[in-house]
């Protein structure tokens, strides 16, 4: 499609190039295909696509000029931080800018005594934690990428973390945002008190993919470390007694500060990979982590204990010090890579279910991963019903693709059906758009698209992302009944 | 516990007024019609009170599902047969006030700094906008990024947005213990404990300044409470809940008094001198003020201090209640309350004047 509107593409584009000459210094602006092909994906490599150009603005004057102009050009503008995200939700678009904001990344203030941070959008999530930690306090969401991703993405994604059943999400632990609107307003969301007056667009911002404005500043608050943190891991003979042990702990009156499952499958291949002295033998493990004062810890640990054992744990292990602790960790924190090792390629999922219907996914997963031939593995953020099953395959075997996005498709809608939601935490992106779909009817959706209007009336800002349009929702619904085959294969993705 | 649904009859009454273009005033319990503007016309009511009932709740997912029309008194009684409990602690104003009434005004209680507020706690909600559609947003899980926050955007937006039907909240446990300290200081000294506190890793669940008393509310596992306490010093009262409460539901001896009541939002940094009597909660996020003086004058210290100043209860009620915003922001949230309410029927000119809104 590209190729015979190249004459006119062309015109635009160096027309739109020394529009933003004007105001950005040359090496902002990244025109050349080698240049480009860096930027081509984020952390969904499956979808890629070349930008028409990258800028890498310094300023945020600079972030409104482009605006202006992408705006009075009516070009779609991508925003992207470290593009860590696993949805796609930064995949560039053909006739779009994609607006990097790498370079902002400075603490502006920390100040202990209010306990915020004002950061740029992007900073590392884990830097805002190192600098916090002299005064004792620390930025709680903690995506598993929080080494690399950034704060702005985090904002955009909502991004959680397996510690966010006691402390939240990002939506929890910010104050306030800096905006930049698609017309190159600056506006102010959120404050630096509790709550502000109008409604609530914090909450509407947060997880909002870049489709209603680029955030170019970021109030977080900061908590107080815990005083004292202790990990628990209780091995099962049957996933099932290791589900109702997470209800157990919980009715017990116990709210785990994490609270992870792995099944067999991804407990031999983190143990091959990491050596973290998991067994290897068990269906099932539970990483169960308290934190409060000692002798808070100590009793939580003793309540953990006595309902592990109630639920039939084959073995119980409390970490004996802080390395035996990181070392329990290590193996769930290195379950993706490890599925790296063993497999040329994998797809992770990130559907959300009440923690009840647990077993009947499992049973249905293993049923369909058998259908497909794809082999499957779990890992899962139990305490807040978030799934993470890891399909593995291989991308250079015909099919296996499409297999997978297929298996992954279905695994989402029963999601949906047993009352959960088809991402927890990593966004909708260009990955599970035609999943919201099964998720929200017509009239639902409209009125997302009447959301985004009111910030966005030309549908600049990242189109084609995280709401579907009603025209492909109908082409999907059609999917269903063809059983899998796209009707209009020749149709764009986006 | 009754248990009724009548969201048919519900959106039936709203596509009559979406078709007639005429509004309607969202009531339930009626217990915070003080609140608000109060548009100076009377509206169709449309009654929300009898869509009630807790719809599911699952102790062990730590998710409750309730009708609009349910009391919060009753989901408190349903919650605490279980050991949970609401976690930002609404008032339930003699057992009147309804889940819907309190998310649609967004009121949390002492906790809000420590556990969060009535929108953090908001999983997913069925509403009913102002084209008279039945929408279901969010869900029942705790992590969810599909979609837009409509469920969040809900709380405190007055029903300007949409009849809220149903909320899906998380809940938490009841803390095992609670045991309430105070300590005899000047308020600037307060708000600094205040702050030390809160920076600390401590079991601090409320806390409040007035008539120079700073009372601390400790929450938490018997061990957690009783080694913060070692820790903290100060005496122990012997009526743990009875200040919190008082506070909750405003029947502390402060709000009995015929000026308007300022509600003002800032910075737990700030120290203002503000023109009237004032009590501090929210670690010094949240004061209340006592006054007549201009709302100019309030505003301005409110905006100095980096937040913002609500006309609470009493004084003009035709007047800017909220906070007014800056000219952009304005325009966007009014380009909002459009997309949910495009003939402007729910609950017109509770949040700011008609005239304003036409033009």
């Amino acid at each position: 499609m590209n190729q015979s509107v190249q004459p006119a593409n062309d015109h635009h584009r160096s027309s739109l190039i020394n529009q933003l000459a004007r105001f950005l210094p040359r090496n902002c602006i990244l025109m050349e295909d080698q240049e480009l092909v860096p930027y081509e994906c984020d952390g969904l490599s499956a979808y890629r696509q070349r930008p028409l150009l990258v800028v890498l603005p310094e300023t945020v004057e600079q972030v409104i000029q482009i605006m202006k102009v992408c705006s009075a050009m009516s070009v779609p503008v991508v925003a992207r931080g470290a593009g860590t995200g696993l949805s796609g939700g930064a995949l560039p678009l053909a006739d779009g800018v994609l607006l990097v904001l790498a370079k902002f990344n400075q603490i502006l203030q920390l100040d202990p005594l209010r306990r915020i941070a004002r950061v740029q959008p992007g900073v590392r999530n884990l830097a805002i934690s190192e600098a916090a930690d002299v005064h004792g306090l620390y930025y709680a969401p903690d995506p598993s990428s929080q080494i690399a991703c950034s704060i702005g993405g985090n904002v955009a994604e909502n991004s959680g973390g397996v510690h966010c059943l006691k402390y939240g999400l990002t939506i929890h632990n910010i104050l306030q945002l800096k905006v930049v609107t698609i017309d190159g307003e600056l506006l102010t969301i959120g404050s630096e008190a509790l709550d502000s007056a109008g409604y609530d667009l914090l909450a509407v911002m947060t997880g909002s993919e870049g489709m209603l404005g680029v955030v170019v500043e970021v109030v977080v608050k900061l908590l107080p470390k815990p005083e004292h943190t202790s990990l628990v891991l209780a091995a099962f003979d049957q996933v099932e007694s290791a589900g109702a042990a997470v209800g157990g702990v919980i009715a017990a009156g116990v709210i785990p500060a994490g609270l992870e499952m792995m099944d067999n499958f991804a407990i031999r291949a983190t143990e091959d990979f990491a050596h973290c002295g998991y067994p290897v033998d068990a269906a099932a493990i539970l990483l169960c982590e308290v934190d409060g004062t000692e002798a808070e810890t100590r009793e939580q640990v003793e309540q953990v204990k006595v309902v592990m054992a109630q639920h039939g744990a084959s073995e119980i292990r409390i970490a004996g010090s802080e390395a035996e602790r990181l070392l329990f960790w290590k193996g769930r924190k290195m379950a993706f890579p490890a599925m790296g090792r063993i497999s040329p390629d994998y797809y992770c999922i990130d559907g959300t279910i009440p923690r009840r219907e647990l077993p009947g996914l499992l049973s249905k997963m293993n049923e369909w991963s058998e259908y497909y031939k794809l082999r499957v593995a779990n890992v899962f953020h139990a305490g807040d019903g978030n799934l993470h099953p890891l399909i593995l395959f291989d991308a250079n075997m015909p099919g296996e693709l499409e297999r997978t996005e297929e298996f992954a498709a279905k695994i989402l809608e029963m999601c949906v059906q047993v009352g959960g939601t088809i991402t927890g935490e990593h966004g909708v992106g260009i990955e599970k758009i035609n999943q919201m779909c099964s998720q929200f009817n017509e009239n639902e959706i409209r009125q997302f698209h009447a959301l985004k209007e009111a910030f966005d009336p030309l549908a600049l800002l990242n189109p084609g992302k995280a709401i579907p349009t009603l025209q492909r929702c109908a082409e999907y619904g059609a999917m269903h009944v063809h059983n899998g085959e796209l009707p209009f294969p020749e149709l764009e993705r986006f | 516990m009754a248990f009724n649904d009548i969201s048919q009859q519900l959106q039936q009454q709203l596509q009559q007024a979406f078709v007639d273009k005429r509004g309607v005033s969202v009531v339930a319990g009626g217990t915070k019609q003080f609140y608000g503007r109060d548009p100076g016309i009377t509206y169709e009511a449309l009654d929300v009170s009898d869509h009630k009932g807790v719809v599911s709740y699952e102790p062990t997912e730590l998710v409750v599902t309730a009708r609009a029309g349910t009391t919060v008194s009753e989901l408190n009684q349903v919650l605490a047969e279980h050991g949970q409990r609401l976690p930002f602690e609404p008032p339930v104003f003699n057992g009147e006030a309804t889940l819907g009434g309190t998310l649609a005004c967004g009121l949390s209680g002492p906790s809000r700094p420590y556990t969060g507020a009535a929108r953090d706690f908001v999983l997913g909600t069925n509403i009913i906008n102002g084209r008279a559609q039945l929408l279901r947003f969010g869900g029942e899980v705790i992590k969810n990024v599909a979609g837009y926050d409509v469920s969040r955007l809900m709380v405190g937006a007055m029903g300007t947005l949409g009849v809220i039907l149903q909320a899906s909240l998380k809940v938490l446990p009841i803390p095992q213990k609670e045991t309430t300290i105070i300590f005899h200081l000047e308020r600037d000294s307060a708000l600094d404990l205040m702050n030390d506190f809160a920076a600390r890793p401590l079991p601090v669940s409320a806390t409040c300044f007035y008539g120079d008393i700073l009372f601390v509310r400790l929450s938490g596992s018997e061990a957690a409470v009783e080694s913060a306490y070692m820790a903290l010093g100060g005496e122990r009262l012997p009526k743990t809940d009875e200040v919190w409460q008082s506070l909750r539901e405003f029947q502390h001896p402060f709000f009995d008094t015929e000026l308007p009541l300022w509600r003002i939002a800032m910075t737990t940094a700030a120290r203002p001198e503000l023109p009237g009597e004032v009590m501090i909660e929210w670690g010094g996020a949240q004061w209340w003020l006592h006054s007549d003086s201009p709302a100019e004058e309030i505003r301005l210290a409110a905006a100095r201090c980096g937040g913002h100043a609500t006309l609470f209860r009493g004084g003009d009620r035709s007047s800017e209640i909220f906070h007014p915003l800056p000219p952009k922001m304005a325009a966007l949230q009014e380009r909002i309350r459009l997309a949910f309410d495009p003939h402007g029927i729910l609950n017109p000119g509770r949040i700011e004047a008609l005239n304003k809104k036409q033009s």
